[in-house]
């Protein structure tokens, strides 16, 4: 496209970067993907008491086409694995995926038959959060690595 | 209010050639009976005895050479607080069992359940599809024989790309 060959990584595109990354950064909006028990906590990530919107990811999209951010929260069986990719494939880039919890990120203490030993065998996870389920700071501290990430995003990255 | 026993021992007088082993284990009754008697028990069960519910059907693999499937029906009686337990064995070599679905209409996801998960078939049943795996899937898991863990490939999950 037009800048980046114009001027490659000079002044117009650090510019543009940095508003787009601190625009970015700070309105990140999750689509809320609560597949068990997780999900419970992530409620009250959303909630008063941790209060998400500090962030600025209070908007909870339930519209992949809104959202930035999939957050997968829970277990994930083998059948949702094909909704939850599809639902990642209909959100636009850039986007980031958190997979929140042991059974999001490993299949947890489900090895079992079912369940997919992890999201990361068919979804490009950015930040995995450790714990079972793992407390609201804990995805606060998720939110906050995926905040550092688009820090680094360039427009040169776009698709 | 009439009591529990008495229709219990009703019950065993009048299927007792039907019954092929009473047990009696913490107050809960549980009867054997041959699989081809099973739809008529029930009936009778339901109809002369109070039976109105089917809470649950369920499935055993005893892995014995032998009957080694089992179907279980746990029926309750809520007028007289009753409980009485079903027990017909299923030999590998001829794995269908009939449907008590005309009796008892809850017995149709249960026993797609039973059928997914061990493959016994219910003859007579009116949608006899899996209930939990996919359709296509090739293994029955809860079968002695299938691995905990799955058999590696056999469910496809999405590209990572
Ligand atoms: S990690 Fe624990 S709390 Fe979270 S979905 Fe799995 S079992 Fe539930």
């Amino acid at each position: 496209m037009g800048i980046e060959s114009a001027f490659g990584e000079g002044y117009v595109t650090t510019t543009v970067d940095a508003l787009a990354n601190w625009a970015r950064k700070n309105s990140v909006w999750p689509m809320p993907m609560g597949l068990s028990c997780c999900g419970i906590e992530l409620m009250a990530f959303a909630g008063p008491r941790y209060d998400v919107s500090r962030f600025g990811s209070e908007v909870f999209r339930f519209s992949p086409r809104q959202a930035d951010l999939l957050l997968v929260a829970g277990t994930c069986t083998y059948k949702m694995s094909k909704v939850v990719r599809k639902i990642w494939d209909q959100m636009p880039d850039p986007k980031w995926c958190i997979a929140m919890g042991a059974c999001a990120s490993t299949g947890g203490m489900f090895r079992s038959y079912p369940v997919a030993q992890g999201i990361d065998e068919f979804l490009p996870v950015d930040v995995y959060v450790p714990g079972c389920p793992p407390r609201p700071d804990a995805v606060l501290n998720a939110l906050m690595q995926i905040q550092e990430k688009i820090n680094q995003h360039s427009v040169l990255m776009d698709k | 209010m009439p009591s529990f026993d008495e229709t219990l021992s009703r019950l065993q007088t009048e299927l007792a050639g039907r019954i092929l082993k009473t047990d009696l284990h913490r107050g809960e009754t549980t009867l054997f009976l041959d699989k081809k008697d099973l739809v008529s028990v029930c009936q009778t069960l339901k109809s002369g005895y109070g039976f109105n519910f089917l809470a649950d059907v369920l499935g055993t693999d005893r892995f014995t050479d032998d009957d080694r499937y089992e179907v279980v029906y746990h029926l309750r009686n809520f007028s007289e607080s009753g409980f009485l337990r079903l027990v017909v064995r299923v030999d590998e070599a001829d794995l269908t069992v009939d449907s008590v679905c005309g009796v008892w209409k809850t017995a149709n996801w249960e026993e797609r359940e039973v059928f997914d998960m061990y493959g016994i078939r219910f003859n007579n049943h009116p949608d006899l599809r899996r209930m939990y795996m996919p359709q296509d899937f090739a293994y029955h898991p809860l079968r002695k024989e299938f691995p905990l863990i799955g058999i590696e490939g056999s469910i496809p999950l999405p590209a990572k790309e």
